[in-house]
């Protein structure tokens, strides 16, 4: 067979010393890099995508994963990924695909903004001893409200509430798919949402039975493969999105092979076994802004008027088209900005295509307020959220919540390798192998979520407390209290951020 | 839009007083209650508010201008007689006091909107509070600092006793009062930066640091305000005037908006309130003032003191006979009011509500 002229990534090796042949590694490893070869494990190192499972089950602790010292020559401008994109397209023809958000070196605004805190002229808040609130409700809010004196002289609601979505705080699950990730890894988010008291989405793979148990903590989302949509669909949540693009592939479809569609997948998506699951780039009822409105409209009609979310991928012109979909009904708008992941992207189109989300936030909330509609439709911002800190940023600079998608990835195992297309992740988490799958224990994991959740709340009621106020709303567009460092201008005014000193 | 700004910070005392019969009180209870606490300011400003003071022009808007330069005076009046019926114009009467060597002009017109320039359904009020906005931001050195009927405030750069003397407050008699010292920490002194702040018959003076800024101000800048001086007082104002005067919630209500309840108290409430209060924070969150303050408002129907919701900062109330008294200190109620019949801390959040009357 033609040797492929990129070289492997990494190199797996194996300490023979140390190693007692217990074969663990060639169980665990869901790429084929070990096989058996009668008195030892061998190693294909070309598969290897350094995930890193083989070296946390190993017993001896005689593997070792490394970057390949044998690289092309350096080059500031002809980088490894060009010359490796090329190599594997001369061999193949094809678009190379990635996994993950894009990890080239932006810019990263999150890591040039700073947060306040009090000295003197206004006290600390110590949230170990003083009421700290987080919660946070979703929808759209009237501009102003009107009371009735009941007959008991005590205060009584005239103007009726649109619906909301109530949180225990402000960071939700974004929307993955069964197919994109297993059913266990699903389930781990469901059970995450439903003790934390937040939500998590089904993405566009339909519902699984499985999952009924947790409506309260579901939005079910409509994409244009409208797969497993139906009334009952529609209706199995608290919410429905609407999906119009993905931070990581603006512009572009989905497509899930036939190898991935499993009777349950097939049986959740309400399409054949084995057949292409196949998502086009626009939903082909969605050519403009009023055939959004009707869809929107549709949506609420079928399910009494539940809230209805659009996404949009962060892209140049997201100001006015978020405002576009305020006005055209949405209840909220969730932008997802480029660094957001995916379990499937042409890399030339994750890495070059979209803006960050800290420019979209701070534009769509200036926009929505310039028009006076800031209060038609919350905003959630996603696409990189990396911390408590990244989240305290976006909602500083106007975003009610943010949706977090990676970061519980990552409390399964996942190390971001970024291989999630292949099908293959050895932590059961974007695979349908039954064999991987098994391993990935709910509940198990599930614990691990919720603890990040906590350990994240409790870390943004530390910076509510420094900030010296004591509920998020008051953190919520609040930017005088976020600094710039080494920002230009420019960048600031967009943010409508002040530099550090000022 | 306008972030790059350089926010007032400042520490105070404030003290206010009202007769709910109306009773007219002499301005020398205020001054001495105020200057009992002049340790609370640096002498960078004090400001006194009164309400029943011009029962002869009582159906006037009574505008209370500073100028920078005497020159700008024409400018705006210029621009009052184009828009208002000017029934009496006279220079604030001030006495020379050692300690305030320069101080602005100060000139005040008693004058209503004149009928035909008030386009479409435009309500009178909204014709005055967008001159305001008007001159405050677009004639330069020239400067509306009280605009109510049959009130005024009176207000500038020193401490509580030479702002009084200067002012001749003494001699003012009134129904309402309040009074406030302030400690800046960061602006020079500008006579328009003292309290209180007032914008129609809302006054304010407020004590403490509101943490929410930001998000106060760009709510407010939503609807149309400018935020001209940007102090937490003016955001207090501001606000005040969105809820109750714009969007006709009661006092009580617009109070449980700026010293929202806890969730957890709101969540214990019997259903038809629990769901009111729940669709007013919803409504209203970016409109709760989040950190420590205690602010005294008047207005011309009475008296508000409130606190945040945690109480960061001190507020003291007392009544005795028709009076009540609020204030950053209970001496400084004692000084002019030795025995109280009733004297108390009002809980965080729990505003007192005084009102006039008819
Ligand atoms: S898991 Fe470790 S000890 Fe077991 S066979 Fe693989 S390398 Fe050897
Ligand atoms: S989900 Fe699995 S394949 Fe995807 S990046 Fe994480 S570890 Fe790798």
């Amino acid at each position: 067979m033609f040797k492929s002229l990129a070289p492997p990534e990494y190199l797996a090796t194996i300490d023979r010393e140390k190693c007692i042949r217990c074969k663990r590694c060639i169980q665990n490893c869901g790429w084929g890099v070990y096989s058996w070869g009668g008195d030892k494990v061998l190693i294909n190192t070309s598969k290897c995508v350094k995930c890193l499972r083989c070296y946390h089950y190993c017993p001896e602790e005689a593997i070792e994963i490394v970057d390949n010292p044998t690289r092309f020559k350096q080059n500031a401008y002809w980088g490894y990924n060009h010359l490796r994109n090329i190599k594997r397209q001369a061999e193949t023809g094809g678009i190379p695909l990635t996994g993950m958000g894009s990890d080239l070196p932006y810019t990263i605004l999150f890591d040039s903004l700073l947060i306040d805190a009090c000295q003197v002229t206004n006290p600390s808040i110590d949230p170990l001893r003083e009421p700290m609130e987080l919660r946070t409700y979703l929808g759209k809010k009237p501009s102003s409200v009107e009371f009735e004196k009941g007959r008991d002289g005590k205060l009584k609601l005239k103007t009726k509430m649109p619906p909301q979505l109530k949180l225990s705080l402000p960071i939700i699950f974004s929307p993955m798919s069964f197919g994109s990730i297993s059913l266990n890894a699903q389930k781990v988010l469901a059970m995450a949402a439903k003790e934390c008291g937040i939500l998590m989405n089904t993405g566009e793979g339909g519902l699984h039975e499985d999952l009924f148990p947790y409506r309260d903590n579901i939005i079910v989302q409509v994409a244009s493969g409208r797969f497993g949509v139906n009334p009952d669909y529609l209706n199995a949540g608290v919410a429905v999105e609407i999906k119009i693009g993905q931070g990581a592939k603006p512009g572009i479809g989905g497509h899930l092979p036939g190898e991935k569609i499993p009777l349950e997948v097939a049986r959740a998506r309400m399409i054949p076994v084995g057949t292409d699951a196949i998502s086009p780039a626009p939903q082909h009822d969605i050519y403009s802004i009023e055939d959004l409105r009707q869809l929107i409209y549709a949506i609420k009609e079928a399910t009494n008027y539940k809230p209805v979310s659009v996404k949009i991928a962060a892209v140049h012109n997201v100001a006015a088209i978020a405002s576009g979909i305020v006005r055209a009904g949405a209840d909220i708008v969730y932008l997802d900005g480029f660094r957001g992941g995916t379990g499937a992207a042409p890399s030339i189109i994750r890495d070059h295509l979209g803006i960050p989300i800290e420019h979209a936030i701070a534009a769509v909330d200036d926009r929505l307020r310039q028009e006076g509609i800031r209060n038609e439709a919350s905003i959630i911002a996603a696409g990189g959220i990396r911390s408590s800190a990244d989240a305290a940023k976006a909602i500083a600079l106007g975003a009610d919540a943010v949706a977090i998608a990676t970061a519980a990835l990552i409390t399964m195992g996942c190390t971001t390798c970024g291989k999630c297309y292949t099908g293959n992740c050895s932590w059961g988490i974007t695979t349908q192998r039954p064999e991987l799958t098994a391993r990935l224990d709910p509940e198990v994991y599930a614990e691990r979520l919720i603890n990040l959740i906590h350990a994240w709340e409790h870390e943004l009621k530390e910076i509510l407390g420094a900030l010296g106020i004591n509920a998020i709303e008051s953190l919520r567009g609040n930017r005088e209290r976020l600094r710039g460092v080494g920002l230009d201008t420019q960048i600031l005014d967009i943010l409508g951020v002040k530099p550090a000193g000022r | 839009m306008n972030h790059d700004y350089q926010k007032d910070i400042s520490g105070c005392g404030l003290t206010g007083l009202i007769s709910r019969k109306r009773r007219r009180i002499g301005g020398a209870d205020i001054v001495k209650s105020l200057c009992l606490m002049t340790d609370r300011g640096n002498g960078l400003g004090a400001g006194y508010a009164a309400y029943g003071i011009y029962p002869e022009f009582k159906d006037f808007y009574a505008f209370h201008i500073m100028f920078d330069e005497p020159s700008v005076r024409w400018t705006l009046e210029e621009y009052l007689k184009n828009n208002y019926h000017i029934e009496k114009i006279e220079e604030i009467p001030t006495s020379p006091v050692k300690a305030i060597p320069i101080a602005p002009l100060l000139v005040r017109y008693f004058v209503t909107p004149l009928k035909d320039k008030m386009a479409g359904d435009i309500q009178e009020a909204d014709f005055v509070v967008n001159t305001v906005m008007k001159v405050n931001s677009e004639i330069e050195g020239a400067y509306i600092f009280s605009s109510g009927k049959n009130m005024g405030a009176f207000k500038g750069v020193g401490n509580p006793r030479d702002i009084a003397e200067f002012f001749r407050i003494e001699e003012y008699e009134g129904w309402t009062w309040t009074a406030h010292t302030r400690f800046p920490t960061n602006t020079p002194g500008w006579w328009g930066g003292a309290h209180p702040f007032t914008l129609l018959d809302w006054s304010i003076v407020h004590n403490g640091e509101i943490s929410s800024y930001g998000i106060n101000k760009r709510y407010l800048e939503m609807f149309g305000y400018k935020l001209t001086l940007l102090t937490d007082t003016e955001v207090a104002a501001y606000m005040l005037d969105l809820l109750i005067r714009r969007q006709g919630l009661d006092i009580p209500s617009a109070c449980l908006v700026l010293a929202a309840p806890f969730w957890k108290k709101i969540d214990s409430l019997p259903e038809g309130e629990r769901e009111a209060l729940t669709a007013l924070r919803q409504t209203y969150g970016s409109a709760l003032l989040n950190g420590p303050f205690s602010i005294l408002f008047g207005h011309s129907k009475g008296l508000v003191g409130i606190n945040d919701r945690i109480k960061l900062r001190p507020l003291v109330a007392a009544t005795k006979d028709d009076v009540t008294y609020m204030a950053s200190e209970e001496s400084a109620i004692r000084a002019i009011c030795p025995a109280p019949d009733k004297v108390w801390a009002p809980r965080a959040g729990d505003p007192v509500i005084v009102n006039l009357e008819d």
